[in-house]
């Protein structure tokens, strides 16, 4: 079905990135504006969920070149679901930071770089082709760039060269898979290449083709050999743009891994085998590291790269039931996580440090607080109403399904690690006894704050620990939407049929 | 680079290459140009009056701070994408107003749209060239 | 002609890895670009070489006469050239910060985001 409105959340965003360029100096014009205008995606990005449940895949032709010459953007429930759930992460972290971000961050243009982020990732999930999928990376990682040096500490300049050249590696390598499908099929449009590499003769060169794309995509999403960037970058910038990163970068990788490989390539057995051992040793390398930290933002760092693994898992096996449970997690994932470092922002605001052999004391003092900030702790472990819990049987379901004992194993022994690792976090940050730090000169501490300041911090936890509490109890609607998407993703006909509309199949 | 001929003809060089990336803009839409490359002819304009004339007097002529045109130049190509919208067409189709006029050729959205990219060229490339000269 | 470009493309593959593989954070971004300019050449390549004659058809044309070249590949290349303009200012201008910051251009002595636990 055709409605030219899809892309109105990218448009929203572009919206909001020119209108606050204009009030480039005014930053408490830019933070009201950011507010409303995130405000006003999370709505349009519902109102588009309720239309693609009910009316099935939308598209509009840009341009109205049709299909597959133009640039299709499609709604499918895949791209739409990941457009509410990172509008909503992005409207918690635009309100968190605009009661943690320093002044002279926000007058370098903080707020219209981070719409700018928010619109390539919405352009990310709603594209149907190929190379505008690689034009929304670029967007995305650019505006990445911006947000990881804004301010010029020596840490971020030194984690932003690490990051950088790393992703601009993963660029060329994307680009050169690019290059050789379109040379294999002369289209780049998903849907038709799709149809066309099935009638490719030459597999081994498909197979290269699906290894730099495998390669590129874990680069940004951080899986096992190619995840060092990011325990080394990611603690460095400012607690808000950690939320973001954390929460949603990584996880534009997994979903365009699960794209291509359930349009384009997939089926092949070297690439399943491989792809179940990297997940294992992402599951285990992320869970080791964390181990090893004590710094807060580093634990949480390397515990994204171990539930990447857990997404992997669902790749891997590519059944509908593994599937289920990598689109759960993957919404899941993306409101905890983005919750947990704001967590770990909020730490840092009241103590001064993230060391979690210094800290302590914090559910004396602060008791109810504590308690807001358990929800995404133990919601992340999968403590069972929760919401982590619900995706870990499918994985374990779907991997004894297939009879691949390996993956079994390392599902259960990484959410294990994880328990403990949380379990280490909580005993050592909120309930050892605490000690005096010294107070560092030049920061604002929590305390002091005035209360609007205090709100604009919690207020966005409360929110994304209601939605995460929501996904844990109400489970049983995120798993029908996920079953549906799952469904979709394991036969994509309705898709190729709906993009191509009038073309003979 | 304070030689007299370079700066003389810097001088002129100015408006001529200014005419001629507006030149390249309008041609685009059918033959070899576009917002692109006009505006990054533009950008090397005042980057060459930069070098004859130093970083500070080039600002004072462009009295605006080149990265407003940034915002400028996006809600230009943004109006240009979503002007479709009004007439129930897909984003970004072409619009045409009737018949093509002088000197200008057709107008449309594309040629609204490139502009709006001649404008991001010009404030990027600027703001990217200055800042690296500030440095240096 | 295709051989020249296969050649080509491979010495700026190579060069771009080795350069990547130094230490120096100078090189490093110097290996971008020529891995950067390799890709573009590779897409160019791939999507078919056409001599002579340019993409760009007679406004009066009616039908299609003769062959033509791919515009595809030459505006993804266009595009790409575009973004890789932005991406390499932008690493250019960190590189550049860093020295200033750190004062050296040795990537071994980066690793203080690495190693403190």
């Amino acid at each position: 079905m055709n409605n030219p409105y899809i892309v109105l959340p990218i448009i929203l965003q572009l919206v909001a990135a020119v209108v606050l360029m204009f009030f480039w100096t005014k930053t408490k014009a830019q933070k009201v504006l950011s507010i409303i205008f995130s405000v006003a995606a999370v709505l349009v990005a519902a109102y588009l969920l309720v239309e693609v449940w009910h009316s099935g895949i939308l598209i509009t032709q840009s341009g109205n070149w049709k299909a597959p010459f133009g640039i299709t953007f499609v709604a499918d429930l895949l791209g739409v679901t990941l457009v509410l759930v990172s509008s909503i992460a992005a409207l918690g972290v635009s309100i968190f930071s605009a009661g943690s971000m320093r002044e002279e961050r926000l007058k370098f243009g903080y707020y219209p770089v981070f719409h700018f982020l928010v619109m390539g990732l919405q352009g990310a999930f709603l594209t149907g082709d190929i190379f505008n999928l690689y034009v929304w990376f670029e967007v995305i990682i650019i505006s990445s760039f911006v947000l990881m040096t804004l301010g010029g500490k020596k840490a971020q300049l030194e984690g932003a060269i690490k990051y950088v050249s790393l992703n601009l590696l993963a660029s060329s390598l994307f680009l050169i898979g690019i290059g050789f499908l379109y040379g294999l099929t002369g289209t780049l449009n998903m849907a038709d290449l799709s149809i066309k590499i099935k009638e490719i003769q030459n597999i081994g060169l498909v197979n290269v083709t699906g290894g730099l794309f495998l390669v590129a995509f874990g680069i940004k999403s951080a899986i096992f050999p190619m995840y060092f960037w990011l325990p080394a970058s990611y603690h460095t910038p400012p607690p808000a743009v950690t939320a973001i990163f954390g929460g949603l970068l990584t996880k534009v990788g997994v979903y365009a891994m699960l794209r291509t490989f359930s349009l384009i390539f997939g089926g092949d057995e070297f690439m399943t085998v491989t792809i179940s051992i990297i997940a294992a040793l992402t599951i285990l390398g992320g869970a080791f590291g964390a181990m090893s930290h004590r710094h807060m933002s580093k634990i949480f760092g390397y515990l994204i790269i171990s539930h990447i693994g857990f997404m992997m898992v669902g790749i891997s096996i590519f059944t509908e039931i593994a599937l289920l449970g990598t689109i759960f997690y993957l919404i899941h994932d993306i409101i905890v996580k983005t919750n947990l470092f704001m967590v770990s922002g909020l730490v840092l605001k009241i103590n001064g440090t993230q060391d979690i052999k210094d800290l302590g004391g914090l559910y004396k003092s602060y008791p109810l607080l504590s308690l807001l900030m358990a929800i995404p702790l133990f919601s992340l472990v999968g403590i069972p109403p929760l919401s982590g819990f619900w995706a870990k049987i499918f994985f374990v379901e779907g991997a004894l399904e297939a009879g691949d004992y390996l993956l079994v194993i390392s599902v259960i022994l990484g959410s294990f690690l994880t328990l403990w690792i949380i379990g280490k976090v909580w005993t050592e940050v909120f309930w050892k006894k605490g000690e005096n730090l010294p107070k560092q000169a030049n920061g604002v501490y929590f305390d002091e704050l005035p209360p609007i300041g205090k709100w604009s911090m919690v207020f966005p936890m409360l929110l994304l620990s209601f939605v995460s509490l929501y996904i844990g109890l109400g489970a049983k609607h995120v798993i029908s939407l996920s079953q549906k998407i799952a469904t979709e993703l394991v036969d994509p006909s309705s898709y190729i049929q709906v993009v191509l509309q009038n073309q003979v199949p | 680079m304070k030689s007299i001929i370079f700066k003389t003809s810097a001088k002129y060089l100015l408006p001529v290459l200014m005419l001629f990336s507006v030149f390249m803009l309008l041609r685009g839409h059918y033959l070899p140009g576009g917002g692109f490359v006009g505006g990054l002819m533009a950008a090397l304009a005042f980057i060459l009056h930069s070098f004859a004339f130093g970083l500070e007097e080039t600002k004072k002529m462009i009295v605006v701070h080149p990265g407003l045109l940034m915002p400028i130049g996006l809600f230009f190509a943004l109006m240009a994408g979503i002007a479709p919208w009004v007439f129930q067409e897909p984003f970004m189709t072409g619009l045409w107003y009737g018949e093509p006029l002088r000197m200008v050729g057709m107008v449309g959205t594309a040629l609204l749209f490139d502009i709006g990219v001649y404008f991001v060229v010009i404030g990027s490339v600027l703001t990217v060239m200055f800042s690296i000269r500030e440095i240096i | 002609m295709e051989l020249l470009l296969i050649l080509i493309i491979g010495l700026l593959h190579a060069g771009g890895l080795y350069m990547l593989l130094r230490r120096s954070m100078f090189k490093m971004i110097i290996g971008l670009i020529l891995l950067g300019n390799g890709v573009n050449l590779l897409i160019f390549l791939l999507g078919r070489l056409t001599k002579g004659h340019p993409p760009v058809i007679d406004g009066n044309a009616k039908i299609f006469s003769e062959i033509y070249a791919d515009p595809l590949p030459q505006a993804l290349i266009l595009t790409a050239i575009v973004i890789g303009f932005g991406l390499q200012s932008f690493a250019i201008i960190l590189i550049k910060r860093v020295y200033q910051v750190l004062g050296t251009d040795d990537l071994d002595e980066l690793n203080s985001t690495d190693e403190e636990i």
